[in-house]
């Protein structure tokens, strides 16, 4: 009897363990995958059968990009709009969680009330164009970082974090005199690095990784576009997973394309954009566990 | 004459005395209302204002006009809608893929969360993990671009292991296949985000009292009896507030997916209301047909959310909003 329910749990472990090795593989393939693409000799590509270690190595496909103009000002749009939309996001987010977080503040109801509203509904797509449009935000920088910059899932997570902080830190420095904003910018600021860092993490991957917002509201101002923009463009030039590089003529990225073959140019630019999250990843996942958490249980 | 006069002074001090504490709170948080009140402005200004943009889809909008302008139609642009055979498909496509989406994208993460809780090698463990999360920190465009190369007829991995194994004699065009979309979509998002939607199951789990599994160990309990009399229970009001916040989205799924990995073969499957409505808003200028696809979208959402609202409460006695 023993035995084979010792036998039972034996299996279990080899099928879990199976089971999480695939989801290992099936998760990491592709991402390697593409790094050997983006690595190796764009003709030699095109003959097929690369895995996930380049056959003749290059750096070839890299330059050719950083030729293509719109890509380089896309990259530095997409550079511009994390860093400024994540400190704005950042700041105000932590500014209302901490009036919120006070239990004294007599605002505290309808402002937190009004803020949650907003996670259950949206205007929606035609009257969100349609403001942007009277607010004459259309073609400006402007509309990747003003609209979402309070956000009110943030604010619940920031606010689930201050909340259990010790009042007793706010009192002592009341009683030195400080007013609300110091006690907020000197004592409790401090205290958030690790919630902070979470959502700092939140909004500078959805800065980063925005597309439509170019699309519908900047597509017609090269100067305006970013990486994630021109990347979908050209994987929409050369969908159905063709290598033909006649699907790519007439692109904007044609003279980048005249070297380098459009396959090895969608890899190139997808690595692009994956590495600087690659580089913040490792140092930011015991934070955003910990928000993740803490966000979701809270609301 | 005097008595009317203190009584009319005794009222107003009175009111005065009841007013004065919001006032003189209010001037005493004065910072904490600067520090609020202009990012509610804000949240005002960008989420609530679009909402006033509801009644174009009552009128037949002309951008240039003002609103006394407008010309009034009523529920014209709706009628219009619900006979329109493409918001049939459009409707048709959008419930199938958040339903497929709902039953894969709660389940799966769930059971991944149960197995990674099971690993006792702590270095594999967190491995699995780190690599899991990771998907969902890359963009949409980036995973249509893999997905699509992933598929694809030459050199895709999934089409040289289906021929590999013999399954198919040659490769399947899969981008090009409507029958396809769905599953390419529901499968693309489980990719993405299964490591993600876990975190929440496994923080729930680790806060179950290891006692119990000390408990039925000396019982002499298998592990899949633990799972199933011990983890599954420990973590069922997790499941659910998870389960009906997904039920609340399940219209609003969202379009990002459909845009990138849709093509104009597959159309009539890919085509979900977001984009629906940004083809003939935007598209074709259409303002108030568009805005009045948005409102059903949203209305439909509400009536999701309360309805599996209410079934919970009635269930549980709980309620998560």
């Amino acid at each position: 009897m023993n035995k084979s329910k010792g036998l039972d749990d034996r299996i279990f472990d080899w099928l879990n363990y199976t089971f999480l090795t695939l989801v290992l593989i099936v998760t990491l393939y592709p991402f390697l995958n593409v790094l050997a693409i983006s690595l190796n000799e764009s003709t030699d590509t095109v003959r097929g059968g690369i895995t996930i270690f380049p056959r003749e190595f290059t750096l070839e496909n890299y330059k050719a990009i950083f030729e293509y103009d719109n890509l380089v000002t896309g990259f530095i749009n997409s550079t511009l709009r994390t860093i400024i939309g994540t400190v704005l996001g950042v700041f105000s987010s932590a500014m209302v969680a901490f009036t919120l977080s006070r239990a004294d503040f007599q605002g505290r109801k309808v402002i937190s009330t009004l803020l949650v509203l907003t996670l259950y509904f949206s205007g929606g797509l035609i009257p969100g164009y349609m403001l942007m449009r009277d607010l004459h935000l259309i073609d400006t920088f402007w509309v990747y970082v003003l609209p979402g910059m309070v956000n009110a899932f943030n604010i619940i997570i920031v606010r689930s974090f201050m909340d259990g902080l010790p009042y007793a830190l706010q009192e002592s420095a009341k009683i030195d005199g400080a007013n609300d904003f110091a006690i907020f910018w000197r004592v409790i600021l401090p205290l958030c690095t690790p919630v902070l860092a979470t959502i700092a993490l939140f909004v500078a991957v959805g800065q980063w990784n925005s597309w439509f917002d170019t699309y519908l509201y900047n597509s017609s101002n090269p100067s305006l576009t970013t990486l994630q923009y021109e990347l979908m463009k050209i994987l929409q030039n050369t969908t159905m997973g063709s290598t033909d590089a006649n699907a790519y003529r007439g692109t904007q990225a044609q003279e980048a394309a005249a070297s380098v073959s459009p396959e090895s140019i969608k890899m190139a630019i997808s690595m692009v954009t994956i590495i600087p999250i690659l580089i913040v990843y490792p140092f930011l996942q015991r934070f955003f566990v910990q928000g993740m958490t803490l966000g979701a249980v809270k609301s | 004459m005097e008595s009317i006069q203190k009584k009319a002074h005794t009222k107003s001090s009175q009111a005065i005395k009841k007013h004065r504490p919001f006032w003189r709170t209010m001037k005493q948080q004065k910072y904490l209302y600067l520090m609020s009140v202009p990012f509610v402005l804000w949240v005002f200004v960008f989420n609530y204002l679009p909402l006033w943009g509801w009644t174009m889809a009552f009128q037949n909008f002309r951008p240039g006009r003002t609103f006394l302008e407008q010309e009034w139609v009523g529920l014209e642009h709706f009628i219009q809608l619900f006979q329109d055979e493409r918001f049939h498909l459009v409707l048709r496509n959008t419930l199938a893929m958040s339903i497929m989406g709902l039953i894969i994208g709660f389940a799966i993460p769930i059971l991944f969360a149960v197995f990674l809780n099971e690993i006792r090698v702590q270095a594999f463990r967190r491995t699995v993990q780190t690599v899991s999360y990771l998907p969902h920190f890359v963009s949409w465009v980036v995973v249509a671009g893999i997905v699509t190369k992933m598929l694809s007829i030459d050199g895709g991995i999934v089409n040289d292991a289906l021929v590999g194994i013999g399954l198919v004699n040659e490769p399947v065009q899969f981008m090009t296949k409507g029958e396809w979309f769905w599953v390419i979509v529901t499968l693309s998002d489980l990719w993405k985000e299964m490591g993600w939607n876990s975190i929440i199951f496994l923080a729930a789990m680790a806060g179950i009292d290891t006692q119990l599994y000390e408990a039925a160990k000396v019982d002499g309990a298998s592990r899949l009896k633990q799972i199933w009399h011990i983890t599954l229970p420990g973590i069922r009001p997790t499941i659910l507030v998870v389960l009906i916040l997904s039920i609340g989205h399940l219209i609003t799924i969202g379009f990002e997916k459909q845009f990138l990995l849709g093509n104009p073969t597959v159309v009539d499957y890919s085509e979900v209301l977001d984009l629906y409505a940004l083809n003939y808003g935007i598209g074709l200028g259409r303002f108030s047909y568009g805005t009045a696809i948005g409102i059903f979208n949203s209305l439909v959402s509400i009536i999701l959310l309360f309805l599996a609202n209410g079934i919970f409460k009635r269930y549980t006695n709980q309620s998560v909003m």
